[in-house]
């Protein structure tokens, strides 16, 4: 077990199977949203679920549809369980925080560069609401 | 570094515009905290992206605002939306989401938006000067704003910058202060300057530069002097979908980048040669298919200028196509062109304004394979309309258009 210490962007707890994007994805055009499969066909992930799981990447990219598709998915209990990032994205933050004040909905995003660099990642992780990340492998 | 509001940003945060002014302030201060914001700056206009309909959570956030008595404070245009208002009889919508989309944009009007529907409001008559603070989402926007305008904005996303428009304020971070603007990648395009005169070049090195730069700023140097608007367009908005660009430098054509030590800062920054190879990667990348048969041809992601509409009309030349031809652009730029809308329409080119063809179902479902000039259509569309994708040259377009196959892409 290894636990990073991160800086919560959209704080909360949360724990789920870890996801480790090798390249970022977009949530708009990326990712389809009724199944929370990557659905980006250049993405190498293509098809690998999101929905429960803390959700690992570099960054989001592309369109800035991505936050109202992100507050969809969170909305219908389809987005990851949480977001762990290598840098603060605001297209990210934005979807979590509207999802929370609209409906009372907390999925953390925590900002973590180190989890982020380790890479070589697997097995499940515990996300607190202080930006603790603890991973068991 | 913590978040210092001031007396007005505290004022508006208890309420004292009124709840949907309330709930706008506390989106855009806790994402300027995560966005590390020492503080929020004013701002003097918005475009707002969040228009397009994505089911009930954008639906619900622009009522919340409306019911709470929010205005726009700075002018504000809309992006394309889920719907052409002009053209009703082109899309097959299932008329419940209709009815949820047209709604949502109703609101968007409602707030004080101007219902300009474009993902180029850069070309519209009214832009922002050199040096201007805005907050600007819709990401090929975003890129020409800041590199080809010299206005400053985040890369800003659907939620923010309505409520940068109800505020007036955004974080002042990144993209919006001098040091987040300077270059810290150069791309060089002299290996394959022989090129410049292709349309396709530049969607195909925007591609590039965005697998390069990723969310960097990077100054691409050897681009002719005099490079169009609409090919600064086409670089920006292949970036900002192959990667996270929200600006580059034109170096001797873009107003912050006279030379590359200006657009670095005089800093040293690694340099990245893109060779004919890299080029033709990006085309392979962008094209699904080995069919040379063409079912639609789709051209204008982001909205075609009047130029582009005018050299459009010049290569179809009065011919008839054989296979639809459709040219997003906005219903500014419709008017802008005047009589020769109804030219392009007698030759079988079907004008979309208001919303494009890769967001909402316009395309005849039976179309298996669909060519266009854009890297942005081609990136997005395999996995928006399950369709797939001939990237080549607007001539290379319109030559299948008028015969039905693709020929040499570019």
């Amino acid at each position: 077990m290894v636990t990073w210490r991160g800086d919560p962007l959209v704080a909360g707890a949360a724990s789920g199977p870890v996801v480790f994007l090798t390249e970022p994805v977009s949530f708009w055009g990326g990712v389809d949203p009724v199944t929370g499969e990557i659905s980006d066909p250049h993405h190498p992930q293509l098809g690998v679920e999101l929905t429960g799981s803390v959700l690992v990447m570099a960054e989001s990219r592309g369109s800035s549809s991505a936050s109202t598709v992100l507050a969809e998915m969170i909305r219908t209990g389809r987005a990851p369980a949480a977001i762990l990032l290598g840098r603060s994205d605001p297209i990210i933050v934005l979807g979590a925080v509207v999802a929370s004040e609209l409906y009372g909905l907390v999925m953390p995003v925590v900002s973590v560069p180190g989890l982020f660099q380790s890479r070589h990642l697997g097995g499940s992780a515990v996300v607190e609401p202080n930006g603790d990340v603890t991973v068991d492998r | 570094m913590p978040l210092v509001l001031t007396r007005q940003d505290e004022a508006l945060l208890d309420g004292d515009a009124g709840d949907g002014v309330a709930l706008a302030m506390r989106v855009m201060v806790r994402t300027a905290a995560a966005m590390g914001a020492g503080h929020l700056l004013d701002v003097t206009s918005a475009h707002i992206d969040g228009c397009l309909y994505h089911g009930r959570a954008g639906l619900d956030f622009v009522r919340a605002l409306v019911e709470g008595g929010a205005r726009t404070v700075v002018p504000a245009t809309l992006n394309v939306a889920s719907l052409d208002l002009l053209h009703p009889d082109l899309m097959r919508v299932d008329p419940e989401v209709a009815a949820e989309a047209r709604t949502q944009m109703d609101a968007y009007v409602d707030l004080g938006c101007r219902p300009t529907w474009t993902c180029a409001p850069y070309q519209l008559p009214v832009r922002p000067a050199f040096g201007e603070q805005v907050a600007w989402a819709e990401s090929n926007a975003i890129v020409f704003a800041n590199s080809v305008l010299g206005a400053r904005t985040e890369r800003y996303g659907d939620f923010i910058d309505i409520a940068a428009a109800v505020t007036g304020r955004a974080p002042a971070v990144g993209l919006h202060l001098d040091g987040g603007r300077l270059a810290t990648l150069a791309v060089s395009v002299e290996a394959v300057s022989a090129l410049c005169d292709d349309d396709a070049f530049y969607p195909l090195l925007g591609h590039v530069l965005g697998l390069v730069a990723g969310s960097r700023v990077a100054a691409v140097v050897g681009l002719p002097t005099g490079t169009s608007e609409d090919r600064l367009k086409a670089i920006g908005a292949s970036a900002a979908a192959s990667g996270a660009v929200g600006m580059f430098h034109a170096v001797g054509i873009t107003p912050e980048a006279p030379d590359l030590v200006t657009a670095t800062g005089g800093a040293a920054v690694p340099e990245f040669s893109v060779q004919l190879s890299d080029l033709d990667s990006a085309a392979a990348a962008l094209t699904t298919t080995t069919e040379r048969r063409v079912d639609a041809v789709s051209v204008g992601t982001p909205h075609y200028s009047a130029s582009e509409m005018r050299r459009l009309a010049e290569l179809v030349d009065a011919r008839t196509v054989a296979v639809p031809l459709y040219v997003n652009t906005s219903r500014d730029v419709l008017e802008q062109i005047g009589e020769l809308a109804g030219a392009l329409a007698g030759a079988g080119v079907r004008i979309v304004t208001d919303t494009c063809t890769y967001i909402t179902p316009i395309l005849d479902p039976d179309a298996r394979v669909v060519m266009t000039d854009s890297a942005k259509w081609a990136y997005y569309a395999p996995a928006n309309l399950g369709v797939d994708v001939v990237f080549g040259s607007l001539q290379a377009c319109v030559e299948a258009a008028i015969s039905g196959q693709a020929g040499t892409p570019w």
